[in-house]
């Protein structure tokens, strides 16, 4: 049984007999255990480190921690050495050895395990120097990769946890905690970027004997994973949060929704809550207070639609979670029919640094109407994929090309799409546009979640229409008849267009359809759902009509539009691409130009995997 | 998580129903004053039985004291639960954003194939039921795929022939 904290100078003497602790180690070896280098082994990896370790007779030098995402999922296990700052990636059980050896032995950093980066062509091995890291502001991300996410007192002491809800406790009133987060100008991470101070004040102002405070941790957006690495990597963050949330408008019960594709996230979530309870973190009368606050885990069961807060909501109830009309709103009549206030799991990340840091510094960061940051997850066809954090109105071109390194493979960038199913596609015209809510929204895009898509030239865009189309499709909770069969509708007109049989008027009924769904679905899904077919009808206009009236498929991505020839000029007649068609559809003469027969040809693409002299054309 | 599931909650047979039954009810207990836990107990019942066949529902529904219609709604609604008996290990190919554009439709194509199973459905010999997935939160990986709780990145074909044959 562990010491109830209800004091500052409980928690200072934590942090500080922890601190103790570490300072007799020389070395730490923070071993990231984030969800992506989980995926790669990092485990092996971490239980290597430490046999070797003790091979090496390093045990009582250098002690490892595990840590949450350090970001650089792309080229992950990764590993941080402090106080020296060395990042090595690309670990494995076999290189650790060697590794451990030469650094800690011989004294020696091991470049060529290092970050490599894709710009100037060279190895960095501090981690401080790494443009990925260098160009990031941490808020939200401060403690992920830092602190041991399994451990309170990490959090206590490397992080500088809870003095932000025992000074919100008890020296500030819950009218003060909410001038401070008005102050601060934090918006909405969730997508819809709504003040949060204004809508804490209504839940402080809404009358009920019992009120809730839920968090949104169901990130449907495919392409999103910014939440998990924050719950994963930083779970007392997020507690802390809720817990300042809590008594700011007066609830002594919150829930946290997370969806079930997270296993790794419900279970380090629910350690951390039960380690806070434990302390006396959570529970009755938090630092000694009269205020009491808990939190309990819902898990989701896999419907998109349940990130939409009254749908979130139906589904914390037990029921199906289909959404319903505003008003009234959560504050007013929410979860059990209570007053309610919902966040997504960032926004309640930034609380702690809000209230310990004051709304003054926090405001100092972002743009005139947005202020802080927002974290990003950087995916699809490009270097550096991973999460970061940058300050809001940060170019999209400086993430993208700055951060993440590039496009992939050397290609040139055709589109990124941001806010998800919900949001547009930004052009290679519009690429140095600030990301904030307002101009991303005039661009024909939108901030959403923070999932940020990079797509390279051999991207097609009507594809892409059809695929998030066919997400929403899928995802329609079937209650309102616009979002129901408007787009299904739209995907049917799609489909027809990505397999060669479209026609012209096509294109008129696709912005009809998408401008009728967008004004009368029901919630944000069916309402948002146009957007993608909206913005690259608005920036891809050619490539629908390459589509319709050409029938072809700039990209070649659109199979039934495809046509698989030979170049007489390049073909050496190897009859490799002939052994190596499926359906013997490849005929000619050894050492004479082969010929693809049309009619047989089934658009499988293995004669052009085979070819040695890019003989194969594909149009 | 997966260290206890494999004890016995997923095995295909070893204990009895009875065993499960008196498993699942223990849940539900825990469950009873909170409000709303429908949910979560029909996560337990999952896991505990492989699937959610009617009969499952009916006494859930009993004990829970909410007509069965309201259990079968949200069964119905939610894409996590089944009402067909899995396979022994769920195999979920992810078609989010991230692997969509990095090559998640020639898993699917290759699994087919290879497995002779289309999406929702079961390998013949009850190894694998056959799932896409949207988006599993590992993007940065992509194209991923999921089998149980166990995470795979940057799949290939010839990958994912590797990993099958680990089951
Ligand atoms: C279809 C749909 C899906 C949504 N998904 C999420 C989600 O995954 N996570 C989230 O935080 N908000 C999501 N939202 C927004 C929520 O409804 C809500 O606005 C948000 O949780 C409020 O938190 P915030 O003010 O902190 O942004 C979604 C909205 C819609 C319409
Ligand atoms: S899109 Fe596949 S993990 Fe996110």
């Amino acid at each position: 049984m562990v010491k109830k904290i209800s004091s500052l100078a409980d928690l200072e003497l934590i942090a500080k007999e922890y601190g103790e602790r570490m300072s007799a180690y020389e070395h730490q070896i923070l071993v990231c255990a984030g969800a992506g280098c989980i995926s790669c082994g990092c485990g092996a990896v971490r239980d290597t480190v430490r046999s070797t370790l003790s091979e090496l007779g390093l045990d009582n030098k250098a002690i490892v921690k595990e840590t949450g995402c350090m970001g650089t999922c792309a080229v992950g296990p990764v590993m941080l050495l402090l106080p020296e700052r060395i990042f090595y990636v690309g670990l494995t059980p076999e290189n650790i050895p060697s590794l451990l050896k030469a650094h800690f032995v011989d004294g020696k950093v091991v470049e060529e395990r290092t970050f490599f980066d894709p710009i100037q062509k060279k190895y960095i091995p501090g981690m401080d120097d790494i443009p990925f890291y260098k160009e990031q502001v941490r808020i939200v991300l401060r403690n992920c990769g830092i602190v041991e996410y399994g451990q309170i007192e990490s959090y206590i002491a490397d992080g500088g946890g809870y003095r932000a809800a025992h000074k919100a406790l008890t020296s500030m009133t819950p009218g003060e905690v909410v001038g401070e987060v008005k102050a601060s100008g934090l918006r909405g991470r969730g997508g819809g970027g709504f003040p949060t101070g204004q809508k804490w004040e209504a839940g402080l102002n809404a009358a009920g004997d019992r009120k809730y405070l839920v968090c949104n941790a169901d990130e449907g957006d495919p392409g999103a994973f910014m939440d998990r690495s924050v719950i994963e990597g930083d779970p007392h963050n997020v507690i802390e949060g809720m817990i300042i949330g809590g008594y700011a408008i007066g609830a002594t019960r919150g829930f946290v929704y997370i969806r079930a594709e997270y296993p790794i996230a419900v279970e380090r979530l629910s350690a951390a809550i039960a380690e806070a309870r434990d302390y006396g973190l959570l529970g009755d009368n938090l630092f000694g207070t009269d205020f009491s606050f808990d939190l309990e885990i819902r898990i989701g069961a896999g419907a998109f639609v349940c990130g939409e807060e009254t749908a979130l909501m139906a589904s914390i109830e037990g029921q199906r979670g289909e959404p319903r009309q505003k008003p009234p709103f959560p504050f007013q009549a929410g979860l059990f029919g209570k007053p309610t206030i919902i966040n997504n799991v960032e926004t309640y990340a930034n609380i702690p640094s809000i209230i310990d840091g004051g709304a003054a510094k926090f405001a100092s960061i972002g743009t005139e109407k947005a202020k802080g940051t927002k974290v990003f997850a950087l995916a699809g066809n490009i270097i550096t994929s991973g999460i970061v954090e940058v300050p809001i109105g940060t170019k999209m071109e400086d993430i993208i090309y700055k951060i993440g390194g590039g496009i992939l493979n050397g290609k040139k960038f055709k589109a990124a799409q941001v806010g998800g199913p919900s949001g547009g596609c930004i052009t290679s015209d519009n690429v140095d546009v600030p990301m904030d809510y307002e101009t991303l929204i005039a661009r024909s895009a939108m901030m959403g979640s923070g999932g940020l898509i990079v797509m390279d030239e051999d991207t097609c865009m009507v594809d892409t229409a059809r695929f998030f189309l066919d997400f929403v499709q899928d995802e329609s909770c079937g209650k309102c008849t616009a979002c129901r069969l408007g787009t299904k509708r739209m995907l049917e007109i799609l489909q027809r267009i990505t397999r060669g049989k479209g026609r012209m008027d096509d294109l008129d009924t696709l912005m009809e359809l998408a401008e009728t769904v967008r004004d009368s679905a029901m919630c944000g899904l069916g309402q948002t759902s146009p957007n993608p077919v909206l913005s690259t009808l608005r920036f891809f206009r050619e490539e629908y009509e390459a589509h319709v009236i050409d029938k072809k498929c700039p990209a070649g991505v659109c199979v039934h539009l495809l046509s698989y020839s030979i170049n007489p000029e390049k073909c050496k007649g190897c009859s490799a691409c002939a052994r190596a068609c499926p359906v013997e559809a490849i005929v000619g003469e050894l050492k004479k130009p082969y010929v693809i027969d049309r009619t047989i040809c089934v658009k499988c693409g293995n004669c052009m995997t085979v070819c040695k002299f890019g003989a194969i054309v594909k149009e | 998580m997966s260290e206890t599931r494999q004890e016995c909650r997923f095995c295909a047979g070893g204990c009895g129903e009875q065993a499960k039954y008196a498993e699942l009810d223990t849940v539900i207990e825990s469950y009873k004053d909170r409000e709303g836990c429908l949910i979560m107990v029909l996560h337990a019942a999952q896991e505990i039985f492989g699937y959610l066949p009617i009969e499952l529902q009916t006494y859930i529904a009993d004990k829970l004291m909410i007509p069965l219609s309201e259990v079968y709604g949200v069964v119905s609604f939610y894409s996590f639960f089944s009402m067909k008996e899995c396979g022994k290990h769920t195999l979920r190919v992810c078609l989010g954003t991230a692997c969509y554009v990095r090559g998640g439709m020639r898993l699917i194509e290759h699994i087919k194939e290879k497995l002779n199973v289309e999406v929702g459905g079961t390998t013949a010999d009850k190894t694998f039921t056959f799932e896409v997935a949207r988006c599993i939160g590992a993007c940065g990986l992509a194209p991923a795929i999921m089998i149980d709780d166990e995470v795979y990145k940057h799949v290939t074909p010839k990958y994912l022939d590797e990993i099958l044959a680990g089951y």
